[in-house]
């Protein structure tokens, strides 16, 4: 059971790694500003996820509070990148 | 290491959920990848993030709380904020999509 178990968190940690290149190639190919920062967003999520598994991985608590604070100024600057682009016309169409 | 002193009901609820999450999450970055427009890109990255973190966050609850002996809840914090504030980012990214692409 402990063998399914860690086959579980490697194949989760694998899939939070996919899923943080595929956004990183969405945030390099985007076609417009709101795509790369809904790339962004996807990106902190992911990396937040990573960080997490490493935390189930290791046993230890303090990946926690670094995921806390990830979550947080990843939010604080989608919704200042979004409110932006809502707001400044300074980037282009 | 730390994870041979688990028990059976603990790893196979905390492997199920983490397959669920990895799963939800890589299915909506491939959405994020190949979807044709951003109003279509927009509901897999919810999706994908909220249910991926919901799943994650639980088996993370489970792990520590039989590693500690105790209940460990304080991975609920990070569940609530992203509940909150994944619809909040995803909505005002739509708004400012429309902004840009009707002018008003």
């Amino acid at each position: 059971m402990n063998a399914l178990f860690q086959f579980a968190a490697g194949f989760a940690s694998f899939c939070f790694v996919a899923a943080m290149l595929l956004a990183l190639v969405r945030l390099f190919i985007g076609p417009a500003a709101q795509d790369r920062v809904l790339a962004f967003d996807t990106f902190y999520i992911n990396a937040m996820l990573t960080l997490l598994m490493l935390g189930i991985r290791s046993g230890s608590t303090v990946y926690f509070d670094v995921a806390l604070l990830m979550a947080l100024f990843g939010f604080i600057g989608t919704m200042a990148l979004a409110k932006f682009l809502l707001r400044g016309e300074v980037i282009g169409p | 290491m730390t994870e041979s002193v688990l028990p059976a009901w603990v790893a196979l609820p905390a492997a199920i959920l983490l397959l669920c999450g990895g799963l939800l999450a890589l299915v909506g970055s491939l959405g994020l990848l190949r979807l044709p427009s951003f109003y279509a890109r927009t509901h897999p990255v919810t999706m994908g993030t909220t249910l991926g973190t919901g799943f994650v966050l639980l088996a993370s609850m489970l792990v520590s709380s039989a590693f500690l002996g105790r209940p460990v809840v304080h991975e609920v914090v990070i569940t609530v904020f992203i509940l909150v504030t994944s619809p909040v980012s995803a909505m005002t990214l739509m708004r400012a999509a429309i902004h840009r692409a009707h002018g008003t």
